[in-house]
């Protein structure tokens, strides 16, 4: 992945909703990077526009302007932006919810294999991928269980699976520890990182979560529109 | 690949397999409608194959025995059998009363009395044929039996269809006479579903023009107060015209077969020219019964036809829009991670389709099953059962475009949420 050595950088990233008297503008020019490898905090209070940049990031909505590049490759750059954002998403972007949104009626193990099965890779091959990485996050004794009979965070862990699947480059998380205790908040933390480091993957958290703010070594504020970098505690996991 | 929609099938079977009943039992009722309208076309043809004739011979310018009044004279066949091209003709008649069976005590003593409970009940409402006896393979006989044997006698045997629930050698009374079961045939029906009874012409000719007694007694007393009827030394003049009064010469067809190899519309033209009667081809004769006697019937069917498909398809529309409305989350999600609107679509498409599928197989299997409980005949035919599948299927695929379209709808930044 030699392209994607660089993460993700977002430079002057500007979304103005609706137009004229009614128009907010919700992002006035953030800059951000994030590198490989690297898992930094994104927080703010409400209405800052957290939401905003993460569906900017996750090419989701289009940003008003502003450049977006992924490895080398530019997303978007003032108004141009690359055609197929669906493939972006699914061969770029890992996304992690709040909520683990896992898809009810397929089990653990294809809800993670799902991505590549509808890709067109054969079942086989995207299941043993999906038990894999359901190793790695230590749910794998539950590989063939449905959703509902998972607990919070098995299911958050096997959304975290299914993120991880394609490899993306990026991921990216929007309170993915709000419905836990801190116990298990900071053992997904603990989980990103460890991701993080294994597959050279630039991570960022959308949190108001006080129990795993210490943890980032960086983290961006955001505050009407706007961002500012500041050092975190970088609290040790292991 | 993976189906999506397989496995949410497979999840959720309960939901789909209660749909697909009780659209199942939707497509059994259309499919028995079907059948129905089939039955009758097919009855109206048994009725004209079973008749063994080529051409009819009725009244001028009726419609025939089976769609209108006719009445011709019963010594008119004879003319008819010279005609080049005739083989055979045969006097007939048609007329559709209930039939009773009677209990054998009750038919010792050949009363009318109040009916026992179980004779009442088993009282049909038959179409009366009379046919001359001993003249099987005559036009107008009964085909072939199932049991018993032809009509021999000239009075008071009766050949049943099997469907009239009569037995063998059981005495059913029609209009004041009581006749025994001899025989009984199968798929003997009129045009409109009765089953036949088949009795000596004779007796048949007397219980469609009988008048009752009263009526009887005053026509005597008019014709015997009459002086050119009744001369003093000459008693023999009235007894001939009270017998000629009395005695029925009238039957309502005569069923004509051809020499093999005549032509049909020639022994027509033939018979109309020289009979001065109205002559139907067996070609004829199905398009009166189809178009005259089935038509609205056929059209009442099709009505319905109408607003089962459309009830069907409304309940397929709103149990799948339901259904996707219900994973508008899981369709945020799947298109946030990336897949394919068609994949999405292909997915509400084929819960549809499984739906229609899982109805037409119980559909078809309920129709099947009811149609022997039906007092009329229902033909299932296969062709139609076919064309019923490609309008389900058609129907489920229409009806899965609004939940379709609410997908497609579907914004992936909903996923995310504020
Ligand atoms: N679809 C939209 N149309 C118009 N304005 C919007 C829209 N979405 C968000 N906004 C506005 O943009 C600003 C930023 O909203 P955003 O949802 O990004 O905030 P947030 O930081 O996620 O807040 P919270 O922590 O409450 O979720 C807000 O003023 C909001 O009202
Ligand atoms: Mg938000």
């Amino acid at each position: 992945m030699a392209d994607d050595t660089q993460g993700i950088r977002i430079e002057g990233l500007r979304k103005r909703y609706g137009s004229g008297d009614t128009a907010v503008d919700a992002l006035k020019g953030v800059d951000m990077a994030v590198a490989p490898g690297e898992v930094v905090g994104l927080v703010g209070p409400s209405g800052s526009g957290k939401s905003t940049l993460l569906k900017c990031l996750g090419a989701v909505i289009e940003p008003t302007g502003g450049r977006m590049i992924l490895g080398d490759h530019p997303i978007y750059d003032d108004g141009w932006r690359i055609r197929d954002l669906r493939a972006l998403r699914r061969d770029k972007i890992g996304f992690v919810f709040q909520a683990p949104y896992l898809i009810p009626f397929l089990d653990v193990t294809d809800n993670v294999a799902l991505l590549p099965m509808l890709a067109g890779r054969p079942n086989g091959e995207s299941r043993e991928r999906a038990r894999e990485l359901l190793a790695a996050l230590d749910v794998e004794h539950r590989a063939r269980a449905m959703p509902s009979q998972l607990s919070g965070g098995e299911q958050q862990r096997v959304a975290i699976a299914r993120a991880l699947v394609n490899r993306p480059p990026v991921i990216l998380a929007d309170e993915p520890t709000a419905p836990l205790d801190s116990e298990r908040a900071l053992g997904v933390i603990r989980i990103l990182n460890r991701m993080a480091r294994q597959y050279r993957t630039a991570v960022i958290v959308v949190t108001h979560d006080e129990k795993i703010i210490p943890t980032f070594r960086r983290i961006y504020h955001i505050r009407d529109g706007r961002t500012h970098e500041e050092a975190g505690e970088g609290r040790a996991l292991d | 690949m993976i189906s999506l929609a397989g496995r949410d099938i497979l999840h959720a079977w309960g939901k789909f397999v209660f749909t697909g009943v009780g659209l199942g039992l939707l497509i059994g009722v259309t499919l028995s409608m079907a059948g129905i309208y089939r039955g009758m076309v097919d009855d109206a043809e048994v009725l004209l194959d079973n008749s063994g004739a080529d051409l009819w011979a009725v009244q001028k310018d009726t419609l025939g025995p089976y769609a209108e009044p006719s009445t011709l004279a019963d010594d008119l066949y004879r003319g008819i059998l010279t005609l080049p091209g005739v083989a055979r003709a045969a006097n007939v008649t048609y007329l559709t009363m209930q039939v009773r069976p009677v209990a054998p005590n009750q038919a010792a003593s050949n009363q009318t009395s109040d009916p026992a409970g179980d004779e009442a009940a088993r009282e049909r409402r038959a179409m009366i044929v009379g046919v001359v006896p001993g003249g099987f393979g005559e036009p107008g006989q009964p085909p072939f039996l199932v049991a018993g044997r032809h009509l021999t006698r000239g009075h008071y045997e009766a050949v049943a269809d099997v469907t009239t629930g009569f037995r063998l050698g059981e005495q059913v009374r029609i209009r004041r006479n009581l006749y025994t079961i001899v025989g009984l045939t199968r798929r003997a029906v009129s045009s409109g579903g009765d089953p036949m009874v088949y009795i000596p012409l004779k007796d048949a000719q007397e219980a469609q023009f009988l008048k009752d007694n009263d009526a009887i007694i005053a026509q005597r007393r008019r014709t015997a107060a009459n002086p050119v009827f009744n001369r003093p030394g000459q008693p023999e003049v009235l007894d001939a015209v009270l017998a000629a009064q009395t005695q029925s010469s009238s039957v309502n067809a005569i069923l004509v077969r051809l020499e093999p190899g005549a032509d049909a519309d020639e022994v027509a033209a033939d018979i109309r020219r020289w009979k001065h009667l109205t002559v139907y081809t067996r070609a004829e004769m199905n398009e009166i019964l189809q178009a005259k006697l089935i038509a609205t019937s056929a059209r009442q069917i099709f009505m319905f036809l109408v607003i089962l498909s459309v009830v069907s398809a409304a309940i397929v529309a709103f149990i799948i829009y339901t259904l996707t409305l219900g994973k508008i989350r899981e369709i945020a999600v799947l298109k946030l991670i990336g897949t394919r609107n068609r994949t999405i679509a292909g997915m509400i498409l084929q819960q549809a389709v499984g739906l229609g599928v899982i109805g037409f197989v119980v559909g078809k299997t309920v129709a099947t099953l009811w149609a022997p409980i039906f007092p009329k005949y229902v033909l299932l035919l296969p062709g139609d059962a076919a064309r019923g599948f490609l309008v389900v299927v058609i129907i489920c695929v229409l009806a899965s475009l609004v939940a379709i379209r609410a997908a497609l709808r579907v914004d992936p930044a909903e996923a995310i949420g504020g």
